[in-house]
C-alpha cells in the first residue's frame, strides 16, 4: 500500500521534472536559433522557400475559414444585437471580436496544424533518416540550415496570415449583415471605424501574432528536433505539437489580453 | 540569382498581408481621423464628466471636430479639466459653448460646441468660458421622483 502510493508520487515528480527538463532544453534550442539565425539570412532562399511552404499554402483554409467565421460572427451578433435596437453594432461587433482575439488565435490554431504538424514530421523523419547527422558529418550546422529558416518563416508568416484573417473575415461579415441582413453599409463602416483603434486594438492583434508565431513554431521545431528517430516517434511529436501549440497559444492570450486590458 | 515561381508566390503573399494590414488601419480603424493634421487644444473645467473618456469625439452640429485629448483633475477646484484637440479647419469663437452630451439613451460621451457671437477666436491653450456638466441619469431620476412628491403633497394640502 505505502510502496504503491510512493511509487505514484514518484511517477509524477518524475513526469514534472521531466517537462521541466524539456522545457529548458526548449529554451536553449530557442537560442541556438537566435545564435545561427544570422547564417541563415546569409542564404535568404532557403527562408523564402519556408514562408513558401508555411505561409503560402496556409492561405486557402485561412482565407475559407476567416470568411466563415466573419459571416457566423454577423449572423449570431445581429440575433442578439437586434433584440437591443443596435443592429447597425454590428460591424463593431465582427471587426473588433476579429482584430482583438479571433483574428491572432484562429489564425494560430489552424497554423498550429496545418503547418506546424507538416515541420515537426518533417523534421522528425529527417532526423530518423540520418539527413540531420549527415549534415553535422559535412560541418554543416543542421540548425542554420534546416531549423532557423523555418522559425523565421514561420515568425514572418503568422502576423501576414493573421491579418489577412480579419480583413477577410470583416468582409464576410459585411457579406452578411449588408446584402442578407439589410444593415446600412454607411452605418456599417462609419461606426466600426468610429470605435477600432489603430493602436489599441489593430496593433496589439499584431503584437499578440507574432507572439503566437514564435511560440508555435518554436513548439514544432523543437518537437520534432527532439523526436525519438522512430515511426511511432514522429507520429507522437506530431501530436503534442498541435496540443502544445494550442494549449501555449490559449494561455498566452489570456496572458497578453490582460495585460493589454489593464494597460 | 535566377528567380523562381516561389519568390513570385511569397511576394504576392507578403504584399497581401500588406495589404490587409493598410486596410485594416484605414478602413476598419480610425488611422486616418487619429491624425487629425493641425490641431489647436483648448481646455474646459468641468464639474462633472460622467463617463467621457479620452479620444472621445468632439462634434460641432454633429459634424466630428476634434478629439478629447485628455482629462486630469484639479485639486484646487475639484473639477475636471478637458483638453481637446480641435482641426485647425474650424476656428471658434472666444465665447463657444462646450456640453457633455451622451450619443443615444446610453451611448458613449462625447463632446458637443455650440458656438458664440464672439469675435474673436479660441487661440491654442485658451479656456472654454461656459462649459455644461454631463446628465447623471440617477440625478435626473432623483429630481423626479422630488417634484413627483412635492406635487402629491401640494394636492393633499389642497384638500
Amino acid at each position: 500500500m505505502f510502496s504503491a502510493l510512493a511509487g505514484m508520487l514518484g511517477g509524477i515528480g518524475h513526469r514534472i521534472i521531466d517537462r521541466l527538463w524539456r522545457f529548458g532544453s526548449g529554451l536553449r534550442f530557442f537560442a541556438y536559433i537566435l545564435i545561427y539565425s544570422g547564417e541563415s539570412f546569409r542564404r535568404l532562399h532557403l527562408t523564402i522557400r519556408e514562408i513558401y511552404f508555411t505561409g503560402v499554402l496556409s492561405l486557402i483554409i485561412i482565407l475559407v475559414s476567416a470568411f466563415f467565421v466573419g459571416m457566423v460572427l454577423a449572423l449570431q451578433g445581429y440575433n442578439t444585437l437586434q433584440r437591443y435596437g443596435s443592429s447597425e453594432a454590428i460591424g463593431v461587433l465582427v471587426a473588433l471580436s476579429l482584430v482583438r482575439e479571433l483574428g491572432p488565435v484562429v489564425t494560430a490554431l489552424l497554423f498550429a496544424g496545418r503547418a506546424g504538424t507538416a515541420i515537426t514530421a518533417e523534421i522528425g523523419l529527417m532526423k530518423a533518416t540520418e539527413q540531420l547527422s549527415a549534415m553535422e558529418m559535412m560541418a554543416v550546422s543542421p540548425i542554420a540550415r534546416v531549423v532557423a529558416p523555418r522559425f523565421w518563416a514561420g515568425v514572418l508568416s503568422m502576423p501576414l496570415l493573421a491579418a489577412l484573417f480579419s480583413m477577410v473575415g470583416v468582409l464576410g461579415g459585411y457579406m452578411v449583415a449588408v446584402p442578407l441582413i439589410g444593415v446600412d453599409s454607411g452605418a456599417f463602416w462609419s461606426q466600426m471605424q468610429a470605435s477600432v483603434d489603430f493602436r489599441e486594438d489593430i496593433l496589439n492583434g499584431v503584437i499578440k501574432s507574432v507572439v503566437f508565431g514564435v511560440a508555435c513554431t518554436l513548439i514544432a521545431l523543437f518537437e520534432g528536433f527532439d523526436a525519438p528517430p522512430t515511426a511511432e516517434g514522429v507520429s507522437r511529436a506530431t501530436t503534442r505539437t498541435v496540443v502544445n501549440s494550442s494549449l501555449a497559444v490559449l494561455g498566452l492570450d489570456f496572458v497578453m489580453t490582460s495585460f493589454m486590458i489593464v494597460a | 540569382m535566377e528567380r523562381t515561381t516561389i519568390d513570385l508566390w511569397v511576394g504576392v503573399f507578403a504584399a497581401a498581408g500588406a495589404a490587409a494590414l493598410f486596410g485594416l488601419a484605414l478602413k476598419v480603424g480610425n488611422f486616418n481621423s487619429a491624425t487629425l493634421g493641425e490641431t489647436y487644444s483648448v481646455t474646459g473645467a468641468f464639474e462633472n464628466i460622467g463617463s467621457l473618456k479620452p479620444r472621445a469625439p468632439v462634434k460641432s452640429a454633429g459634424v466630428v471636430v476634434g478629439r478629447v485629448d485628455n482629462i486630469k483633475f484639479d485639486t484646487n477646484t475639484y473639477e475636471a479639466l478637458v483638453t481637446v484637440k480641435v482641426d485647425k479647419r474650424y476656428p471658434f469663437p472666444k465665447d463657444t459653448f462646450a456640453n457633455i452630451y451622451t450619443a443615444g439613451l446610453l451611448g458613449e460621451q462625447y463632446i458637443g460646441l455650440e458656438a458664440g457671437g464672439d469675435d474673436k477666436m479660441l487661440q491654442d491653450g485658451d479656456k472654454f468660458s461656459k462649459t455644461q456638466d454631463a446628465v447623471v441619469l440617477e440625478k435626473m431620476i432623483s429630481q423626479f421622483l422630488y417634484s413627483k412628491a412635492s406635487e402629491t403633497n401640494d394636492t393633499k394640502e389642497a384638500e
